[in-house]
């Protein structure tokens, strides 16, 4: 029932995408909007701002993970709290600046813009992995040591299971953030909706502003359905 | 066989020891309660036995091996360990929470179901509804049934029991206290019990150590422990109406005075009007006193289990028994 109701959303907001996409190709105001705007270049678009979510989202996930897992290792105990310092005072940063940032050190392109994007994702997952493994029960963990559990199998058959819904909690606002923040992948030549925001603007042409800027919050919207479920598949 | 030799244990930065000068041995096949108020050290004690607390001296010895020369994990695989809230894995069924030991000691797929079929009958619970059930759908005693086939998965000679029943109802409580007696009947581990529940330490072990402060004050049989409490932190413990709780370990099995052959023909049938209620032969001598005390006679009968009278407890027996240690 639940899935079949997340299905609905899922359809109904990639309807919503589809129609207002229809609308915006097929009813140019002129032909500035209709050279700019065609199905293949909004297609492309698209396309570039997954890759540019996906490739820094997978990138925060396989960094951020196993860091927080480490800095819940007894060895590393002690430096959670300094090195979650640091992580946040790098999301207090506006997100234009550190994608102004990277520019400096990077220079321009879709390479830039992920890398701005990973450091801004980098927060939500590890602080939520930290919370994850903190609050497990200690006693489970225990049992599962004195039952003769190597670490590594405690680790992976039980405290990572255990943590997972929190961790996926934390990935899921790290994605739906960065969908939101990859618009300014387009000042550094990063591609995505964001060029169509910028070429709105430029031409005042408020259908394309609009089309630009709404495909991400339908997206957005999309994924949060998408990890909630996976979040109460992982907590079962 | 368990022996403790010298063992000391000081957290770090705490001013005096967690446990001092432990020296005992629990032997092989027999329920060793540690009890005592919390703090005194009884836990510490039990987890230096699978290592997941590290003496600061001295050596523990099971079967014969310093532990200090074991692995840490063929150690811990070789020893059952069932804490409070039994530790079952939420994540897990039924099924794989006992699977986890035979799993880590790579047993084959056939023999770990054949293993978990048996162990759930063995705990009274039906394998085919309980087996792909959640931690979470149980109830308190079938959480602790699950919790003792997990822990008995591998066949270990060892078992460590950590306050096992200690969240469960009275009646529950009770029951799985009576169970598991039954269960170690047929399995004969070796088993240390921590409680912190004088009453369960006297109806569940063979020895009882009493801890106070890290050290054990007395370590003797639940009766010789009601009957000399040679200290009195052991009396304080105990409550009280030690005579009352010494017939509590009098099974009427034990202490009944076997009817003569030629009687036992005839009583059964005169039974069938009588006042006197008839008891079991493991029933207590707590039982056989609160039966006379309702029939107002001086004696009450036994009978076996396919309820022919074997015998009577008598009330004259009953007194010296319980006086004859000389406390009340």
């Amino acid at each position: 029932m639940a899935s079949f109701s997340a299905l609905v959303k899922v359809l109904l907001l990639g309807a919503v995408g589809v129609l207002l996409c229809v609308w915006v190709v097929e009813n140019p105001q002129d032909s500035l909007v209709s050279r700019l705007v065609t199905y293949d270049k909004v297609w492309v678009l698209l396309l570039q701002h997954l890759y540019l979510v996906a490739a820094s989202a997978l990138l925060a996930v396989v960094t951020a993970v196993p860091l927080g897992v480490a800095l819940t290792r007894p060895a590393w105990k002690a430096w959670a709290p300094r090195v979650l310092a640091v992580v946040n005072v790098g999301q207090t940063v506006p997100s234009l600046a550190v994608v102004a940032l990277t520019v400096g050190v990077l220079g321009v392109g879709s390479k830039t813009a992920i890398v701005a994007l990973w450091i801004y994702s980098l927060l939500p997952i590890l602080s939520n992995t930290l919370v994850g493994f903190q609050e497990l029960d200690p006693a489970i963990t225990e049992a599962a040591r004195g039952m003769g559990m190597k670490p590594r199998r405690v680790l992976f058959r039980v405290e990572l299971p255990l943590a997972a819904p929190l961790i996926l909690a934390g990935i899921r606002t790290a994605v739906t953030i960065t969908i939101g923040s990859a618009i300014l992948a387009a000042f550094v030549g990063g591609g995505g909706m964001g060029n169509l925001i910028i070429a709105g603007n430029n031409i005042s042409r408020w259908q394309v502003l609009v089309l630009g800027a709404t495909l991400p919050v339908l997206m957005a919207l999309v994924a949060d359905i998408a990890f909630e479920r996976l979040e109460t598949k992982a907590s079962r | 066989m368990i022996r403790f030799e010298k063992v000391f244990k000081r957290y770090p930065g705490e001013g005096s020891d967690a446990v001092r000068d432990l020296n005992f041995e629990i032997q092989a096949g027999t329920i060793c309660m540690l009890v005592g108020p919390s703090g005194c050290g009884k836990t510490t004690t039990m987890k230096m036995i699978n290592k997941l607390i590290e003496p600061t001296s001295g050596a523990i010895w099971i079967g014969g091996r310093n532990i200090d020369t074991v692995d840490t994990i063929e150690l811990r695989l070789s020893i059952g360990y069932i804490i409070q809230d039994t530790g079952l894995f939420p994540h897990m069924t039924v099924g794989e929470n006992i699977a986890v030991v035979p799993g880590e000691l790579g047993w084959k797929k056939d023999r770990v179901n054949a293993r978990i079929e048996e162990l759930l009958e063995l705990v009274d619970l039906n394998p085919k509804t309980f087996r792909n059930k959640r931690p979470h759908e149980l109830s308190g005693g079938q959480k602790q049934r699950v919790g003792v086939a997990r822990a008995l998965a591998a066949d270990p000679p060892i078992m460590l029991m950590d306050e096992p029943f200690g969240a469960l109802d009275p009646i529950t409580r009770a029951k799985m206290q009576d169970e598991f007696l039954s269960i170690q009947d047929k399995i004969r581990k070796t088993i240390v019990f921590v409680t912190h529940d004088i009453e369960e330490a006297i109806k569940m072990g063979d020895s009882i150590a009493v801890l106070k402060g890290g050290q054990i004050v007395q370590l003797a049989s639940p009766m010789e422990i009601l009957a000399n409490p040679n200290d009195p932190f052991v009396s304080e413990l105990i409550g009280g109406r030690n005579s009352l709780k010494m017939l509590n370990l009098m099974r009427c099995g034990q202490i009944m005075k076997p009817l003569p052959a030629g009687k036992t023909e005839a009583e059964p049938k005169g039974l069938a009007g009588a006042k006197q209620g008839v008891l079991g032969l493991r029933a207590t001598a707590q039982d056989a006193l609160a039966e006379m005390l309702r029939t107002g006679e001086r004696f009450t009968y036994v009978q076996d289990a396919g309820g022919e009278v074997v015998g009577l407890v008598d009330f004259e027996d009953l007194l010296q028994r319980a006086s004859r240690h000389g406390v009340v």
